[in-house]
């Protein structure tokens, strides 16, 4: 059995990953910036030069709004999928508990969240002013991180076995992102479809922001979608460890 | 912890260990041809049926050819990986040479890695504070230890990471092949530092190539052939036995 501190290995892990990412790159945090506001200005110039009937007020803030929980849950998904595979050279040579490993993972992706979390809310701030419900965002950005640690834990210890996984992961993050209300308006989805929105757990995501950020109410609405999302990540976390759990003794052999 | 002296440090059980060739990188494709072929796999037994007792205190070296089991043996004596069969009680905290470098990545810096490589080993931050820089001068690196690993010599390297190694206080200490690190000064400085190590009463498992090496280490032996334990007892008794049997095969292959 590992005997160690967990908080100083995590800090550690984390810390790495942010000084490789960042230390071979002039413009450093920048470049956390320099994405998001690009795709904001192309999906901007798109949804309201091309298709310009948009009647939705101060675009890029809205478009940057299910952008940005959207792109760290895409990217955090990812990485976190391949993290074992990736990180053989650990898992067969230290006897670290192995949850660490696509948790820390997801958890160094904050840090370029927390960034773009602070581009978001500057631009919000200036077009909307800021409001009391804005206490809410820890929880509900917090909510998001135990939601993608499941899935994590999930899809990378699959991917041990299966190679594959982390091309059906890609996959699912192309379709998601049309699927989740970015460029659109959840209240222009005909109510057919409406079903398959309430039940997304990224789209009750990005309304519960919007909410909050765009229209300053409460997070939770008449669906009750903050309740639903938090149910919802908790119970995909406990599964992801239940299941890391059960698959886990044997990543060895298959690394 | 504190250990008593009728538990052993380590007890291996009746221990069998096998792997299934091909392992590792599988596609769904392979998955599905395993599904529809079950008995297509080879079986390769890295240990059939080991049992032996290392008692607290005891020195024991692990010989055999390449493939004989020895760093099976080893990996699950750190728990790495599980027992297909029998049972594994290490009573203790283990530190593992063969951690050597784990974690170590070339863009940071020599002071970065060695926090890195300590947390995964179970330092604290305290420990860290305390030790850093008896871990430095230890590694004589203090010139470069904020240069990045790249820059570093793979005898650098070597340095560093033994010295973070040999800076864990563990009950039991496992060696895996590392004493041919660094210059002869600083070979002379590591043999030193295991045999302290040995004369404080710690238990130790070594395996190295070097008959010579294993005989100024250790006082017990045990000797694997194709994963199983052929001979264990006292170290001069065994290479004897190991010796002979090497230089028959050779005169059969030679006849």
């Amino acid at each position: 059995m590992w005997q160690g501190d967990y908080l100083y290995l995590i800090e550690n892990l984390i810390l790495k990953d942010f000084r490789i990412r960042y230390r071979n790159m002039s413009l450093g945090m920048l470049w956390s910036l320099v994405n998001p506001l690009i795709m904001m200005g192309v999906l901007t110039f798109v949804f309201t030069k091309v298709f310009d009937k948009n009647p939705i007020p101060h675009f890029p803030v809205f478009v940057l709004c299910g952008m940005i929980p959207f792109n760290f849950f895409s990217v955090a998904w990812i990485s976190g999928t391949t993290s074992i595979v990736d990180n053989a050279g650990l898992v067969k040579r230290v006897p670290v508990p192995r949850e660490i490993v696509p948790i820390t993972t997801v958890l160094a992706n904050c840090v370029h969240l927390l960034v773009q979390i602070s581009l978001l809310l500057t631009l919000v701030f200036y077009f909307y002013g800021s409001n009391r419900q804005w206490f809410w965002l820890p929880v509900v950005w917090g909510l998001e991180v135990v939601f993608v640690s499941g899935l994590a834990l999930l899809s990378s210890a699959i991917n041990v076995y299966i190679r594959d996984t982390r091309y059906i992961v890609e996959s699912a993050n192309t379709v998601l992102f049309w699927m989740v209300p970015i460029v659109y308006d959840s209240a222009i989805v005909p109510q057919k479809y409406r079903d398959f929105y309430e039940i997304n757990p990224l789209a009750a995501l990005v309304l519960t922001l919007r909410r909050i950020l765009l229209q300053a109410q409460g997070p939770d609405g008449p669906t009750h979608t903050l309740w639903k999302f938090a149910g919802v990540s908790f119970t995909v976390f406990a599964a992801g460890l239940l299941f890391f759990h059960l698959m886990k003794p044997r990543f060895y052999e298959h690394i | 912890m504190s250990i008593s002296d009728e538990r052993p440090a380590i007890l291996f059980h009746g221990v069998w260990k096998s792997f299934v060739r091909p392992a590792g990188q599988m596609l769904i494709r392979d998955r599905l041809k395993q599904m529809l072929r079950p008995h297509a796999q080879e079986v390769f037994h890295a240990l059939r049926e080991v049992s032996f007792s290392i008692h607290p205190g005891e020195s024991m070296a692990v010989i055999g050819h390449n493939g004989a089991g020895k760093s099976t043996l080893l990996n699950l004596t750190t728990k790495l990986c599980r027992p297909d069969r029998g049972s594994i009680e290490v009573n203790g905290r283990v530190a593992a040479l063969l951690e050597l470098g784990a974690g170590f990545h070339p863009d940071l810096t020599g002071a970065e890695n060695l926090r890195i490589n300590a947390a995964l080993m179970g330092f604290s931050r305290r420990n860290i504070r305390e030790k850093f820089a008896e871990i430095v001068a230890f590694s004589e690196l203090e010139d470069f230890i904020d240069e990045p690993l790249r820059t570093y010599s793979t005898g650098m390297m070597m340095r560093l990471a033994f010295s973070v190694a040999v800076s864990v206080d563990p009950d039991i200490l496992i060696i895996d092949e590392v004493l041919g690190v660094g210059d002869m000064s600083f070979q002379a400085k590591c043999l030193e530092r295991i045999m302290q190590f040995r004369n404080a009463g710690k238990t130790m498992l070594c395996v190295s190539h070097s008959n010579e090496t294993l005989m100024g280490l250790c006082d017990q032996a045990m000797w694997l052939d194709h994963g199983r334990l052929m001979e264990c007892g006292p170290i001069n008794h065994v290479v004897e036995a190991y010796k002979n049997s090497v230089s028959q095969q050779t005169m059969y292959s030679a006849g």
